[in-house]
């Protein structure tokens, strides 16, 4: 039975690079993809784009492409990845600019668009998921929405030759998906095999979760060599069974642990794991050690495709302001509260006008709030303050007001810090399939 | 007996919910989790934290249980306040939990 092996050389945008270099050198795969684009990055990248048409691709794209690329030529391994983001055009001319300076020559490279769909929520009548208000009425906020496309265009760029595929917003497991159809022909509606090959694309596509990383607790999970972590690579066959395993040698670990860890990462319905391509059954999932670092996956199936398609909408949501400040030694705790109580009194003093506020003492209540038990005399803490608000000089005001404890609050603060953000925050819509034209443009050096 | 003595367990974020997975160690041990560890009891354990319902979907295969909990993270991870905005550290919170001892059962 034929078998192809594809690893994931990234697990979100800043990753690690060497290890999909490991890959390229010693994994012995057929496919590099690499999962790099975040939800919001795209919204972020979409402004990028306004300001430069050159612009608006994965900012890593370059120091990625300039480590694999002349191995993946070598050793004939084909790149998949989304760090086209909102320019997947720009992004493969800049993979043939890349190739042209490093000598490689003959390269097809392949731009997947047709995901932005903002002009179509904009003159539609298409709810908001989060607030059931129509998109058109945040008409003067909005900024991007990018429909998530499924494994077809990708799966068309690699019938017509491409050695590297650049996309935008496509799930995060069809990029994955798409090499397994195009090798082993699978039906469209091949609803079990599309389940099984999107379990495969779900454990791959966070890179390291499912190698050790995001695992270890000392004494109960161990983990070896986190700091060479190996990524991962999906032996997957015909038939849509599947092994997970690493480079020998490399750091982490493949067990039963990490791979459950990770099937029901960021999964809601097991039975219902939603993709533009099928929905995947992960209910009756099994797995299997059958060696180091070696473990089998089976179990999983599908049901027919969604028939609208999600969208994620991108919109300003005003500002977020921070200011930071820390105490220590005997009553830390009490010197954190006084502060905190010292600048929500100034904040009404000075008017600030902020839509929400928040405050938390790092080390006592920042991540868990006061529901957990805390120490009662903790050696230091950290005060933080964050506020949304409407303006940049509105949120520029909240860590000013922290900063200004130095010198106007309780004894001996120190480290403060101030940051004020424009907040672009992410909804969701659904889309019918048919408004998405999903697009495959071939490029070569000959377009350059 | 804690949580932490007999599963693990991984925060993932969509949105404005969380979930989280709690995996028995030894697969013995489900049948245990399933009875003891109920949605309500994990919705107790982040009161305060989680603001809507808790759904509990069942993993026999894995010997794991899926927790979904609703309105969980200020708004979501592109806009809250909060220092760990996706609730990545809830899945260890988790493992706080207190069970019954087992011989008890």
């Amino acid at each position: 039975m034929k078998t192809i092996r594809i690893g994931s050389g990234a697990g979100y945008s800043g990753d690690r690079i060497e290890p999909a270099v490991e890959l390229a050198q010693k994994g012995g795969i057929d496919y590099l993809v690499f999962e790099c684009l975040a939800e919001r990055t795209i919204a972020i990248a979409q402004r990028a784009r306004l300001a430069d048409p050159e612009a608006g691709h994965d900012p890593l794209l370059e120091a990625r492409m300039r480590a694999v690329l002349g191995l993946c030529h070598e050793k004939g391994i084909r790149i998949i990845s989304n760090m086209g983001a909102a320019n997947p055009q720009a992004a493969a001319r800049k993979v043939l600019l890349i190739a042209q300076e490093l000598n490689i020559s003959g390269l097809r490279v392949a731009a997947v668009s047709g995901d932005e769909v903002l002009g179509d929520l904009l003159d539609g009548d298409y709810p908001i998921q989060e607030t059931g208000a129509p998109a058109r009425t945040m008409r003067d906020v909005l900024i991007s929405a990018n429909a998530y496309i499924g494994a077809e265009p990708i799966v068309e760029a690699l019938a017509r030759g491409a050695d590297v595929v650049i996309t935008g917003r496509v799930a995060d497991p069809s990029l994955f998906l798409a090499p397994q159809i195009h090798e082993f022909g699978w039906a469209p509606d091949d609803w079990d095999r599309l389940g099984k090959g999107t379990l495969v694309g779900h454990l791959l596509e966070c890179a390291g979760q499912v190698t050790g990383g995001y695992f270890a607790d000392p004494g109960v999970k161990d983990v070896p060599g986190l700091a060479r972590l190996g990524f991962p690579i999906g032996e997957v066959s015909e038939d849509g069974s599947a092994v997970i395993t690493k480079v020998p040698g490399s750091g982490g670990r493949v067990c039963e642990a990490t791979l459950k860890e990770q099937i029901l990462y960021e999964v809601h319905d097991p039975r219902a794991y939603l993709t533009p391509d099928v929905t995947a059954d992960f209910s009756g999932v099994t797995v299997r050690g059958i060696g180091p670092d070696r473990v089998a996956v089976c179990g999983a199936t599908g049901r027919a495709r969604p028939e609208t398609l999600k969208a994620s909408v991108g919109f300003v949501d005003g500002y977020i302001g921070e200011g930071q400040i820390s105490y220590a030694g005997p009553a830390a705790l009490a010197r954190g509260q006084l502060a905190a109580e010292i600048v929500r009194e100034r904040f009404e003093i000075i008017g600030l006008k902020a839509r929400e506020l928040r405050f938390d003492l790092i080390g006592v209540n920042a991540i868990l709030g006061d529901t957990f038990s805390a120490p009662a005399a903790p050696a230091e803490v950290r005060l933080r303050v964050a506020g949304r608000t409407a303006t940049m000089a509105e949120a520029k005001r909240i860590g000013a007001e922290v900063e200004t404890l130095y010198t106007n609050g309780p004894a001996s603060g120190g480290g403060a810090v101030q940051s004020a953000r424009q907040i672009v925050a992410m909804l969701s819509a659904l889309i019918p399939r048919a408004r998405v034209s999903p697009r495959v443009d071939i490029f070569t050096s000959e377009d350059l | 007996m804690q949580l932490r003595d007999i599963a693990h367990s991984r925060t993932g974020d969509k949105g404005d919910h969380s979930n989280i997975s709690v995996i028995a160690y030894d697969p013995a041990d489900y049948d245990f989790l399933r009875t003891h560890l109920t949605a309500e009891k994990v919705r107790a354990h982040f009161a305060g934290i989680v603001k809507g319902h808790v759904e509990r979907f069942e993993l026999p295969g894995l010997g794991a249980l899926n927790f979904l909990m609703f309105n969980a993270l200020g708004g979501g991870v592109t806009r809250s306040l909060a220092l760990d905005a996706h609730g990545k550290c809830l899945a260890s919170a988790l493992l706080a939990l207190e069970l019954p001892d087992r011989q008890t059962d």
